[in-house]
């Protein structure tokens, strides 16, 4: 069983949400990131989303695309990202750890390449922000043939009928955009959420994760009622930007992730 | 719409390899609902009245198909015409495109329009039709654009649009685009997102191709009229491409005729510092299309550079990705000096002031001049005027304005 299925079984048993946290590869340093990643897996992570810094992050709002510039202006690449994973995994075997990027990263290394390499780091998962299934047909199989899962998104304007194409590929969970917006905006309905993750449920048994706008404890609290867990980024993003010193840092991320993590398990 | 031909893809907006929809899922049913209105106007005689009747009373075409004799005379190689794209109101090919997308959205009852803009051409040209029926209108444009184009800012100012500056990445086009798409996921319930370019996912390159192939059915028919016959070569300069695919569309099947893009090389393609992805590029995805690309070992898009600030853009439309992967048309570049003198002289010998874009497709006739007989004929795409320049032109010249 991949670390993710078994990740999300466990919290089924115990009737516990998911909370995955996101940050971005070499922001704001290229050495504050493994440590960083242990950190909340420590506090209570369950899965962990490593961003790609990409160059033209179009679906990201501010916060996300301030870490993203970093982390280029640091001089991270998708290789070293991919370091960055299997450090992480030689210390921490368990917890599922899942790429997010923009797919022109993919291909500059090649699909093939970049599949076998993410294999061997140990990654569990991908999501490609701007690879909507129709596109997918070289990835796909290329991941597949390794056990990683590709992730595809499903949004508020995605249509019943492309709910049912997106989950007959989709594997591993299905990320549920909670917003028409980018990532850290603040108009989330907790009630179209509620919803919308229904009938993506009546289409699938994948687990349902929600990400997009939520920003605390109270936010994951109230869509986690809805959903199989939630996906927490640009306030974690601001949190690693917001310390120099690396202890303190560190020391703040706990803080953040051991709060959703209580307002999660409440 | 028509203009189908031998070449035209039949799946999803994929040209070869290239195209595609590449997008945040948020904005796939927006595409898919253009997709679906788009293809059904095809077969809508009122639609198609509308615009034509637009084209007409508005824009003032069709445009001249204009025997340039004194730079004939000058470069002493082919017959030179020019297809006067420049006299269209706004002073470019670019309404042609935006005239056509706002029909679209007052089809779909989408009362606001978001554009983005590099030289500005585009956003004036949006601004301009946002204008005249009613919408609301704002434009995404690079901080740095903003201060190289400051006269196109202040006309849609005028126009009633509001101009966002954009401070993120290089703080170009490539950036005003991706605010652009921002924008447009946020707000895809009452906005239509105008690209000016045949770039972006589908169905933006086939439709924005579609609306700027009028160019080339002119030309066609007005070659004929005045010459005779088809013309030898089509030359057009490149930067996402939509005045160059115009041109070329209505020609693609007549295999005698030579299609040439010329891309910006800047300060020279052996510098890198230039805007020549078909020249000098990798293939990637951007902006919701796969096609060629600047970009770097890592897949990071890299800065561009030209003098123009229309070509200043990382990515091409994937139709001309297309045609030159299946080598129809053929794509070549030249520096902006070249550009500069082609810029001067057709000033000097024809009284007309291209647009620096526009003066890079000059620049390569004036380079291969030579490579034709006077029985030739060469026709060069004349997509815009050059007032918008005059500032950058005397920067050069050392002359404050």
């Amino acid at each position: 069983m991949s670390r993710l299925a078994a990740c999300f079984e466990a919290l089924s048993r115990q009737n516990r949400k998911a909370l995955t946290t996101f940050i971005t590869a070499g922001d704001p340093t290229v050495a504050a990131t493994v440590p960083a990643l242990l950190a909340l897996a420590e506090a209570g992570a369950d899965v962990i989303e490593l961003g790609i810094p990409f160059s033209d992050p179009e679906a990201e709002g501010p916060a996300i695309q301030a870490s993203s510039e970093r982390g280029l202006a640091n001089g991270t690449t998708l290789a070293m990202c991919l370091d960055m994973v299997r450090e992480f995994r030689e210390r921490d075997g368990t917890t599922p750890v899942v790429l997010m990027g923009y797919l022109n990263s993919v291909l500059a290394m090649g699909e093939e390449t970049f599949a076998e390499a993410a294999r061997a780091a140990g990654v569990d998962g991908l999501i490609m922000v701007n690879l909507p299934p129709e596109e997918a047909g070289v990835l796909r199989p290329a991941l597949a043939e390794r056990g990683i899962d590709l992730i595809f998104l499903v949004a508020p304007t995605t249509t019943t009928e492309r709910i049912g194409r997106i989950v007959s590929q989709a594997s591993g969970f299905i990320y549920y955009v909670s917003l028409k917006g980018i990532t850290g905006a603040d108009h989330l309905d907790v009630s179209g959420v509620a919803t919308r993750v229904k009938e993506i449920r009546a289409a699938t048994t994948l687990p349902v994760q929600v990400g997009f706008g939520i920003k605390d404890g109270g936010t994951a609290r109230a869509v986690s009622e809805h959903a199989d867990g939630v996906v927490v980024g640009s306030a974690l993003v601001n949190t690693m930007a917001e310390h120099t010193d690396p202890d303190a840092r560190l020391a703040a991320l706990r803080a953040r992730v051991t709060e959703l993590r209580q307002a999660l398990d409440a | 719409m028509d203009g189908a031909n031998r070449y035209d893809q039949p799946t999803n907006g994929h040209f070869g390899e290239h195209g595609g929809r590449f997008v945040a899922e948020t904005l796939m049913h927006a595409l898919e609902e253009l997709t679906a209105l788009y293809d059904s106007l095809a077969s809508d005689p009122a639609f198609q009245e509308e615009l034509k009747e637009d084209l007409k009373q508005y824009v003032g075409r069709p445009t001249p198909l204009y025997h340039a004799r004194g730079l004939t005379a000058e470069l002493g190689g082919p017959q030179i015409y020019l297809k006067r794209e420049d006299l269209n109101h706004t002073g470019a090919h670019k309404v042609n495109n935006t005239i056509g997308q706002a029909l679209l959205a007052r089809r779909m009852g989408k009362p606001r329009i978001i554009a983005e803009t590099g030289a500005g051409q585009h956003g004036v040209a949006t601004a301009t039709v946002a204008a005249r029926l009613g919408l609301e209108c704002q434009v995404y444009m690079g901080a740095e654009d903003v201060r190289r184009q400051s006269l196109n800012v202040y006309r849609m100012k005028l126009l009633g649009a509001e101009v966002i500056p954009v401070h993120s990445g290089s703080k170009t086009l490539k950036d005003a685009m991706n605010e652009a798409m921002r924008d447009w996921v946020t707000n895809v319930d009452n906005t239509h997102y105008i690209i000016g370019t045949v770039a972006g996912p589908d169905p933006y390159p086939r439709l924005v191709r579609d609306f700027q192939s009028v160019i080339g059915k002119e030309t066609r028919s007005q070659s004929l009229e005045q010459i005779g016959r088809l013309p030898d070569v089509l030359v057009a300069c490149v930067g996402g491409g939509s005045n160059a695919i115009g041109l070329f569309h209505p020609f693609i099947d007549d295999t005698d005729v030579r299609l040439v893009g010329v891309e910006a090389a800047g300060e020279g393609l052996e510098t890198g510092r230039h805007a020549a992805p078909l020249s000098a590029g990798r293939v990637g995805v951007l902006h919701g299309n796969r096609t060629y690309l600047m970009q770097n070992e890592d897949g990071q898009i890299i800065e561009t550079h030209s003098i123009s600030a229309g070509l200043d853009y990382p990515g091409v439309g994937p139709e001309h990705s297309f045609l030159k992967d299946i080598q129809r048309a053929e794509y070549d570049s030249v520096t902006d000096e070249e550009a500069m003198a082609a810029f001067r002289l057709l000033n000097r010998t024809e009284g007309i002031m291209p647009a620096l874009e526009s003066s890079h497709a000059l620049a390569w006739v004036m380079k291969r001049a030579g490579d034709f007989d006077a029985g030739q004929t060469v026709v060069v795409n004349l997509s815009g005027r050059g007032d918008k320049d005059i500032l950058t032109v005397a920067a050069l010249d050392g002359i404050e304005i």
